[in-house]
């Protein structure tokens, strides 16, 4: 394809969409999915045909909306509704457009000028919910590769370069590295084959953004990495998926193949110099391959260990050669930055944090769900405006970011605002987006506890410091939890966190000791009550069972 | 459901026996035999045949020219590769952060109790599995489970009780 028949594609294919009476977009994404999307999906789709609208109203699946408590969630285009959940048989009331129907579904209608849309801001997902990912053409109608065809044709891979450093976009898989800087840094390496790696092995528990990404708009991942090979120079991608999301993979390799097809990917991409191949690479369920050495090692086939540091990926990665890894959010930006420049991107954000960040989330709180929010929303608005605070009767205690290496942020740091370094201070991280809610009924020490069990259980083995560490300081939490722990154990359990962090040699290890730092520092109280009291105040880790059984 | 696919595919549309090792054989070719390649390959093998046996990974071993012990050491290190058979049913409870919050580990308890196996075991008669999952990103659905492939919304300890009895488990 050349560039005038992308733009012939792109305006045909709206002038097609328009012609349509209606489009009934259905969430085919895994959360709405398992609330009984597909029979939902189904019962449209059949009464459509009854009516004899084929060819008038479409139906397609399209990704994550968003409000996934609601699920499951159907958008009818015509006069931009959205419903919530709905049974087979509300929904083919859909397709009608009478006033009758309309007063069935009523109740099922969810207000879209409520905070929970209004206070979101979609780069990443400007498209989740609006296109159909299994049809290229819908991308592409919505605007896609347009990023790309301007790269190729009016700049340079320095200014590629130049664009995204000037627009402060950072690293979204948690550490926040400057990504322009880490484009140049590959591209300045003089050995080849270069490689462009996409980190999708989303490993947090209660974090599904990538995932949500990658079902809902694959291809705008796609467009990202190929703008990031034609920078740094390489001619190969890989996409590192976790082999868990079944369904993330599935559309993916769909997407490649339709890219392909259309040549905007693969041998002389928009018939211009420029080649690009990008394969799919499934994980096999190790969160450390997370860290981007140990990732390295799974695509070469190996147990997925990480190395010493430096070299760095950047220097010698892949097979020894210069490899550019990303986290798949970060890739989602590029195509929206290329296109509408570093400027627009810059204004969105604070000094320091730039852009949107996608959160999933979760827990304790009303409206669970995938959201994006500009950098800097204050935590305060996220949780109480957007995710509709916690269960009435219940109080709020803590939101949990950035997984088994982040922390837990009370209720007198709620007005904090979301970005990088203001997250940090009050020690937690932003981590890759997780946001989980908890309330009066979750024990801190039990949640330190839990994220403990989980490095445990990921630690590789290869450096003692965390594999060792890490089943020590569960070891004493569990005894803590039981009511069986001294005093003494408290300042054991802060020696062996100061200890995880300065002598691991990756990520996992340095970080494992936050979820306790952090719970310490603001419910040392919690901890205190079972050892001094043996009793837990939120009654819901071993003692609490204990007395229950007791009882 | 698409997140145990790769799993449940295994135990009952398994292709026929005869056809398994061609399709092994095809999926080592595509990757010209490259010990690079040992991950894909281990794949495509538990997916033909629902779980690794040692006669499994020696061939693997010896077509694609890496030592046995490097193919054992990268089968023990993912949680993915099972070195032994499911049982006829599968439950997987979701352990992500959300599922925690809202009571996953009683449900985990629950039925490594009645099935009498450690989670990522099977019960001694053979007819349940019982595995926990990092997060299956249905936070919204929390606590969930994942039953022979479908997933089940906000399910309690009495939920798995009576389906625990419906399928006969004593």
């Amino acid at each position: 394809m050349t560039i005038e028949e992308l733009e012939q594609l792109r305006i045909q294919e709206q002038e097609r969409q328009r012609r349509l009476e209606n489009r009934i977009y259905c969430c085919s994404a895994a959360g709405c999915l398992s609330s009984g999307g597909h029979q939902v999906r189904q019962a449209i789709t059949e009464a459509v045909k009854a009516q004899g609208l084929d060819g008038k109203v479409e139906v397609c699946g399209t990704g994550c909306m968003g409000l996934c408590s609601r699920g499951p969630l159907v958008r009818s285009e015509r006069d931009d509704r959205l419903y919530g959940e709905l049974t087979p048989e509300e929904a083919a009331e859909l397709v009608r457009a009478s006033a009758e129907a309309e007063a069935k579904l009523a109740a099922r209608r969810i207000d879209t000028s409520s905070p929970f849309f209004s206070k979101q801001l979609k780069i990443v997902l400007a498209n989740s919910g609006k296109v159909d990912p299994e049809r290229i053409q819908d991308y592409i109608a919505a605007g896609g590769y347009q990023a790309l065809a301007k790269a190729l044709t009016e700049m340079t891979p320095q200014e590629v370069i130049e664009e995204i450093k000037n627009s402060g976009l950072r690293g979204r898989g948690g550490a926040g590295y400057a990504t322009g800087i880490k484009w140049e840094l590959v591209a300045r390496q003089p050995a080849s084959p270069k490689y462009v790696v996409c980190n999708a092995d989303e490993g947090d528990p209660g974090a599904f953004m990538d995932r949500s990404v990658l079902e809902g708009d694959p291809h705008r991942v796609l467009e990202g990495m190929a703008l990031a090979g034609y920078a740094v120079g390489a001619q190969q991608g890989y996409i590192y998926v976790r082999g868990e999301y079944a369904l993330a993979i599935q559309r993916l390799q769909t997407a490649i193949k339709q890219a392909e097809r259309e040549h905007l990917l693969g041998n002389r991409v928009l018939e211009t110099g420029f080649q690009f191949r990008i394969d799919v690479r499934i994980g096999a369920g190790a969160f450390v391959c997370g860290e981007e050495t140990a990732l390295i090692a799974s695509i070469e086939g190996k147990r997925g260990q990480p190395k010493q540091r430096p070299p760095y990926p950047s220097e010698s990665g892949l097979w020894g050669k210069p490899t550019l890894i990303n986290n798949v959010e970060t890739y989602a930006n590029v195509p929206a930055i290329i296109e509408r420049g570093a400027e627009w991107f810059a204004s969105i954000g604070t000094e320091s944090s730039k852009g949107t960040k996608v959160f999933a989330l979760a827990g304790r709180v009303q409206n669970t769900g995938l959201i994006e929010v500009p950098m800097g929303t204050p935590l305060r608005t996220i949780l109480f405006d957007i995710g509709g605070g916690v269960p009435e009767g219940s109080e709020f205690k803590a939101a949990q970011t950035g997984g088994p290496s982040g922390g837990c942020i009370p209720a007198e740091h709620l007005d904090t605002p979301v970005d990088y370094e203001s997250l940090q201070k009050i020690g937690s991280i932003m981590g890759s987006g997780g946001l989980i809610v908890m309330d009066n009924t979750s024990c801190m020490v039990d949640v330190a506890r839990f994220f403990m069990e989980f490095c445990m259980d990921e630690s590789c083995g290869k450096c003692i410091p965390c594999r060792a560490g890490t089943v020590q300081m569960h070891e004493i939490l569990e005894r803590i939890t039981k009511g069986e722990a001294s005093m003494e154990d408290l300042d054991l359990l802060e020696q062996m966190a100061a200890l995880l962090k300065e002598a691991s040699l990756c990520g996992l290890g340095q970080t494992a000791p936050n979820p306790v730092l952090s719970t310490l520092q603001y419910f040392r109280q919690e901890y205190e009550a079972h050892i001094k009291e043996g009793r837990c105040p939120a009654g819901h880790c071993s003692i609490a069972r204990a007395e229950e059984v007791r009882r | 459901m698409p997140e145990t696919q790769t799993q449940t595919k295994s135990a009952a549309g398994a292709p026929p026996k005869d056809n398994r090792e061609r399709m092994l054989e095809r999926a080592m070719s595509r990757h010209n035999y490259s010990g690079d390649a040992l991950i894909e390959v281990l794949h495509t093998a538990q997916e033909l045949y629902g779980h690794l046996t040692p006669q499994l990974l020696a061939t693997i071993a010896r077509k694609l020219k890496l030592p046995p012990s490097r193919v054992l050491g990268v089968v023990t290190f993912y949680h993915f590769f099972s070195l032994a058979p499911k049982g006829e049913h599968t439950f997987i409870v979701c352990t992500g952060t959300a599922c925690y919050v809202k009571g996953a580990q009683a449900l985990l308890d629950k039925l490594t109790h009645r099935c009498r196996c450690k989670p990522g075991g099977t019960s001694p008669d053979g007819k349940v599995s019982v595995a926990g999952a990092r997060c299956i990103g249905s936070c919204g659905l929390a606590p969930a489970v994942i039953y022979d492939g479908n997933i089940l919304a906000r399910v309690t300890p009495e939920q798995l009780d009576a389906e625990l009895d419906r399928i006969g488990v004593q």
